[in-house]
């Protein structure tokens, strides 16, 4: 249930999202979501990728600061009110959310969640009959 | 007016036996009252009487900011604590800070220079002089207070800030004499322009500018700007403060105290005394300080010495501007840093590593200070508030240990460049 995300520091100056972007294109490395959190200075680009450990080498290897954290990836109906009713249950236990982004494939909506606790919210969200998806489906996605 | 003109008027020979019997009374107080010098001394095989006139100072050893830290907080004192009473302090290499202690005879000889600068600058009783110099720990402020109070003109003692309020009382009280750093005068003069004060209705006609490095262009700037004369000063606290030397009317030189602070100009790299004329590292002896006397004390600032009488009637030995340093110290906005406290601040941070490189620049008229920081990887997040936290802790930290505030920029890894040699870790856009 737990998917690995890449997470890379980027300055706030132009051509580093395409370099990124660049090299793990170069090395066969699909990106399948993404989102950019940006503060005046710098920013970072968090990513969901087709190999998370091999990208996660090369951008090392080409000096970039970059780390793998452990997110949850939730299908919803792709429907109104589909996030609400999955948010509620998450906030009607407690489970807070440092980010979350989200993105769709044909008929499904996905989102990519980082709770504060990591178990928990998987549990709860299990318990619910929510769809989680698992990394190696999602990985060839 | 010469405030002392016996002392700034006496010929070289009268000078050299002043200076002469100063210093070998100054050798032997030390000797027999700091174990640390003693020492140092013994190690160099001197004892006291090795030390008879001014030619004999080469023989002795020089003293750095090290020793001072070393020493830290009174070591180097050569009265017991009852005699002190005053402390001041400025920047040490690392974290700890280069403190001075004075007895009541080193007030009055610190105002005594002070009170003969300001009247090299011009400045007479009838004068009100607005002090703009930091009052505290730093000895700026209080350093031209004394001075000021014992030539008799009136103090105004608002510290340095608050810019409108400065333009307010110059204003109203009609101060004639601004005392502060070249760059918060030019700093006074832009919001003087903004606030649309009409310049020819101050008073203003001498500024007394000193603790930091400024050009001879930014005196016409300011001299233009403000309607005034600049006037150099120079001092370091680890000496006295200011007043060590001062620029009189004649602006060819700032006129060194030097029955008080005995000058030599050395190679920093031999230590030998460089030819007259030459430009090397000031070194001063402090010949009547009683309490953290200092011999052959390195002060790392690059000038040279004119012995020539100056056309204002003095023969007070001259010093340059300071032509830069012979060590990394950087000053920013009369506040002295050095990049090892930087490091030293990073190396006590377990999330950082030490690469990091400071950047400073002008914007308008005041020093501004950056500092590049490598996020490595060990201490990268993926959440945002936590390098956030990251960059405020660092910034918190470098304002206590600096005293000035910095801005911290977090940079990839790899963006500092790495030398083979010395790592390049400043890079100074100020043009002065």
């Amino acid at each position: 249930m737990l998917i690995k995300q890449l997470s890379v520091f980027l300055e706030n100056k132009s051509g580093r999202l395409t370099e990124v972007s660049k090299i793990l294109g170069d090395c066969g490395i699909n990106m399948l979501a993404f989102s950019v959190a940006d503060t005046s200075e710098f920013g970072i680009l968090r990513l969901i990728v087709s190999d998370p450990e091999r990208a996660c080498k090369v951008l090392h290897d080409n000096d970039f600061s970059v780390n793998l954290t452990e997110v949850v990836c939730m299908n919803c109906p792709n429907e109104p009110g589909a996030l609400a009713k999955a948010l509620q249950i998450l906030s009607d236990n407690q489970i807070t959310i440092a980010y979350l982004y989200a993105f769709s494939t044909g008929d499904s909506a996905n989102v990519v969640l980082k709770p504060d606790q990591l178990e928990e919210c998987i549990k709860v969200l299990q318990e619910h009959k929510m769809e989680l998806i698992e990394a190696s489906t999602l990985y060839k996605i | 007016m010469i405030w002392n003109e016996r002392i700034e008027c006496a010929t070289r020979d009268e000078m050299r036996i002043i200076q002469s019997e100063r210093l070998s009374e100054t050798v032997k107080r030390i000797y027999h009252s700091v174990p640390y010098y003693r020492k140092k001394m013994q190690d160099a095989g001197l004892t006291p009487n090795d030390i008879e006139d001014i030619d004999d100072l080469r023989k002795l050893p020089f003293t750095t900011k090290i020793d001072l830290r070393d020493n830290y907080p009174f070591g180097l004192f050569t009265v017991p604590m009852s005699e002190i009473v005053r402390l001041h302090a400025s920047s040490g290499t690392t974290g700890k800070p280069t403190v001075v202690g004075y007895t009541r005879k080193d007030i009055q000889m610190w105002a005594e220079v002070v009170t003969r600068s300001l009247c090299m600058a011009g400045v007479h009783r009838n004068d009100i002089v607005q002090i703009a110099y930091g009052y505290g720990l730093f000895t700026g402020g209080l350093g031209l207070h004394y001075g000021t109070e014992n030539l008799g003109a009136s103090v105004i003692p608002i510290s340095g800030g608050n810019t409108t309020k400065q333009i307010q009382l110059m204003e109203d009280f009609g101060s004639s004499v601004l005392c502060c750093t070249p760059s918060y005068a030019l700093n006074i003069a832009e919001v003087i322009k903004e606030m649309k004060v009409d310049i020819s209705k101050l008073k203003l006609r001498v500024g007394i500018f000193g603790a930091e490095p400024w050009s001879e262009a930014m005196r016409k700037e300011i001299e233009s700007k403000l309607k005034i004369k600049a006037i150099d000063i120079y001092g370091l606290s680890e000496i006295v403060g200011p007043g060590v030397s001062c620029e009189c009317e004649e602006q060819c030189g700032m006129h060194i105290n030097e029955d008080h602070f005995l000058p030599e100009v050395i190679d920093p790299e031999t230590l030998e005394p460089v030819a007259p004329g030459e430009i090397g590292e000031l070194v001063f002896s402090t010949i009547t300080k009683e309490g953290l006397p200092l011999l052959r004390y390195r002060t790392r600032d690059l000038t040279r010495l004119h012995y020539e009488e100056c056309a204002c009637g003095r023969t007070l030995v001259r010093m340059e501007k300071c032509k830069g340093r012979s060590d990394d110290m950087l000053i920013i906005r009369g506040v002295n840093v050095f990049p090892s406290q930087i490091e030293t601040v990073l190396l006590n941070m377990s999330e950082v590593e030490p690469h990091y490189l400071i950047i400073i620049d002008r914007e308008g008229t005041l020093d501004t200070m950056s500092l590049m920081v490598e996020v490595q990887e060990q201490f990268f997040s993926d959440e945002i508030r936590k390098l956030q936290e990251l960059r405020i802790k660092i910034t918190k930290q470098l304002e206590s240990v600096l005293g000035i505030s910095v801005n911290v920029k977090l940079v990839e890894p790899k963006t500092i460049e790495r030398t083979a040699g010395k790592a390049k870790r400043v890079i100074d856009n100020r043009s002065i």
